[in-house]
């Protein structure tokens, strides 16, 4: 990733065509570090779920140039041959719900990304327990999802973001089922997380609660976005 | 990489064993119906093996004597037993009637009413081959050996029209092309059976007889009396069963016995082909169609369950994709957990067919090979059912995962 993190440059989305086209996004500039946590804020209807699946590589942008790394993904279109290798390789999803596999252990949730890269069950999942530590659900490894409280699932969920070690990591508000508490244990983890493995982290979020923990925050209004400071303030 | 169709399958085992209970059980009718049709065709070659003749003599240009009636005189099988080649010759009839069993018993039994010479040595075609117990006919009138199929046990007495016949041995596995068991009883009673009116038409036909001035004529005092007697008595039999001497050409045989008394000569291999190609092609025709109809009543099943359970995980699968998972991958945790649906509903079905053949009333043989191709058509009847719910779950776009 030779510290570039993500950066995003011009970036355009319009949905649909002629008069019934919206355009979702009208030239996004953006950058997130490694190791870098930023907030992404806007109202509803801005175009935050947009350019994260822009990003995510699961809707095609219109136009505008995005880099992951040394390596342009995205110049008008994309450069990468395997879209799905790129998901799974190169980016971390983290969700509202932690939509955990309601069949697979937490430990194979949480070892399943490694896995479908094509790496030896248990190698996958011995990455999966050594993330699990540091997320301190180690002891729930052996439990299905429907075991588990919902900052736990959120917990889970993020280990399984994190667990290829990708570069970036996109969470769409991440916190919002949570209580205060538990909200700022989890962007302490991606904090954590952050800086433990060089991860550029893009956070979408409503949540007044955690709006002051980002150094760093984007607003977006109607498809375009200002860079401001944020308070950058601890999390307890 | 884990198998995403076994570990959805063992969480969620209730449905699938629900499932496939249910499907198992339609599954366990096609092979028992499968079994019917076996079943069919096995009575109709036991039927023929039993009757221990290689060729049968029937009435000229019939299909008789199962599939049609026939008739021939009672006093042909020796000019049969005469032609070259020919080793036994024996007159059979054959009617298929209720018999009752004791002298006030409601009770009563569909059977087969064969007629076979009396005392006929051992090995005579037409006779039972071999008796569980008891003995052979000896005598020339009232004396049955019945089938075990029929319940009735030795020393039983039955009711075959107005006579009484007591049980003397038991056979097994002789039926008729229909399942129904055989009654032996001697070929004179059995003649008078096929014949019997009741006492006011015979009474009747009496009366007539005499006032017929041809038949009652003043100088002949004798003539209707011989009128009479023959015309309540019966000579015809439905067939004479034939066996060959060792070497003799069957098809030769038939032929000459054909050319020379002018009658129609089936082989065991045409009369084989009589049974299953025309006397039960009809039943078999329709347990085919009930066979189709059941395979595509299970193919809607295992169809709409896979559909069901595919879409309550429709942001899974979403997910799964978003995460980089393969269509292949995907399109295979379909494809499998239906396979195991039909998989344990085959092995429910087997299981049910085994265990229910033997109370169904006619014979039903479940046969491997039946089994080995229901199984296959159970998973290609199963992947094809997928097909739907592998099509839904492709076109489930990973941006859903996201949301709005
Ligand atoms: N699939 C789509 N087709 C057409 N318009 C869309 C689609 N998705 C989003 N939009 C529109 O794009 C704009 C941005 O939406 P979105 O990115 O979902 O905003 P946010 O996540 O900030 O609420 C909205 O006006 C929305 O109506
Ligand atoms: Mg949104």
């Amino acid at each position: 990733m030779a510290g570039k993190g993500i950066r995003i440059e011009g970036l355009r989305k319009r949905y649909g065509s002629g008069d019934t086209a919206v355009d979702a996004l009208k030239g996004v500039d953006m950058h997130v570090e490694p190791g870098e946590v930023v907030g992404l804020v806007g109202p509803s209807g801005s175009g935050k779920s947009t350019l994260l699946k822009s990003l995510g590589a699961v809707i095609d942008p219109t136009a505008g140039r995005m880099t992951l790394g040394d390596e342009v993904i995205y110049d008008e279109g994309w450069k990468v041959p395997d879209l799905r290798a790129l998901r799974r390789d190169r980016i971390g999803f983290v969700f509202q719900a932690p939509y955990l596999i309601p069949f697979l252990d937490v430990t194979d949730n949480v070892a399943l990304p490694p896995m479908l890269a094509g790496v030896p069950n248990t190698e996958a999942r011995k990455r999966a327990l050594d993330l699990l530590m540091a997320l301190d659900v180690q002891h729930r490894a052996q439990a299905m999802p429907s075991q588990l409280s919902g900052g736990e699932q959120q917990r889970v969920a993020i280990a399984r973001g994190l667990v290829n070690h990708p570069p970036v990591i996109l969470a769409d508000e991440p916190t919002a089922p949570l209580d205060s508490q538990r909200a700022m244990a989890v962007i302490r983890i991606l904090n954590d997380m952050a800086k433990k493995y060089e991860t550029a982290i893009i956070v979408v979020t409503h949540d007044e609660k955690i709006i002051p923990t980002f150094k760093r925050i984007y607003h977006i209004r109607d498809g375009v976005t200002h860079e401001e400071a944020g308070e950058g303030r601890g999390f307890d | 990489m884990i198998s995403l169709a076994g570990r959805d399958i063992l969480h969620a085992w209730g449905k699938f064993v629900f499932t496939g209970v249910g499907l198992g059980l339609l599954i366990g009718v096609t092979l028992v119906m499968a079994g019917v049709y076996r079943g069919m065709v096995d009575d109709g070659k036991a039927l023929l093996d039993n009757s221990g003749a290689d060729l049968w003599v029937v009435q000229q240009d019939t299909l008789g004597p199962y599939a049609e009636s026939s008739s021939l005189n009672d006093d042909l099988y020796r000019a049969i037993l005469a032609m070259p080649g020919v080793d036994r010759a024996a007159n059979v009839t054959y009617l298929t009637m209720q018999v009752r069993q004791g002298e006030r018993d409601a009770r009563d039994v569909r059977a087969m009413v064969v007629g076979v010479a009396a005392g006929a040595p051992a090995g005579t075609p037409g006779t039972p081959p071999y008796l569980v117990a008891g003995r052979q006919i000896t005598r020339g009138h009232y004396e049955a050996v019945a089938d075990v199929a029929t319940g009735f046990r030795l020393g039983d007495t039955i009711k075959i029209r107005r006579n009484q016949y007591t049980v003397v041995g038991l056979t097994r596995r002789m039926v008729s092309s229909s399942g129904d068991p055989m009654v032996f009883v001697p070929l004179k009673d059995a003649q008078e059976a096929q014949f019997l009116k009741d006492n006011d038409a015979i009474w009747q036909s009496r009366r007539r007889t005499g006032e017929n001035p041809a038949f009652n004529r003043p100088g002949a005092p004798g003539v209707l009396d011989a009128v009479i007697a023959s015309q309540s008595s019966n000579n015809f039999v439905n067939a004479i069963l034939v066996r060959l001497e060792p070497g003799a050409d069957p098809d030769e045989t038939a032929r000459s016995i054909h050319r020379w008394k002018r009658l129609t000569v089936y082989t065991r291999a045409q009369m084989e082909s009589i049974l299953v190609g025309k006397l039960i092609a009809t039943s078999a025709k329709q347990i085919g169609m009930f066979l189709v109809i059941l395979a595509v009543v299970s193919a809607a099943i295992v169809a709409f369950i896979i559909y069901t359970l595919t879409m309550d995980k429709i942001r899974e699968i979403a997910v799964l994709k978003l995460i980089g998972t393969r269509n292949r991958t995907i399109a295979a945790m379909i494809m499998q957990q239906a396979l195991a649906l039909g998989a344990i509903g085959f092995a429910v079905g087997k299981i049910t067919a085994t265990f229910t053949a033997p109370l169904f009333p006619k014979y039903v043989l479940l046969v491997p090979q039946d089994s080995i191709i229901g199984f296959f058509a159970v998973l290609v009847i199963c992947a094809l059912a997928s097909v739907v719910a592998i099509r839904m779950a492709l076109r489930v776009d990973p941006a859903e995962a996201i949301g709005g």
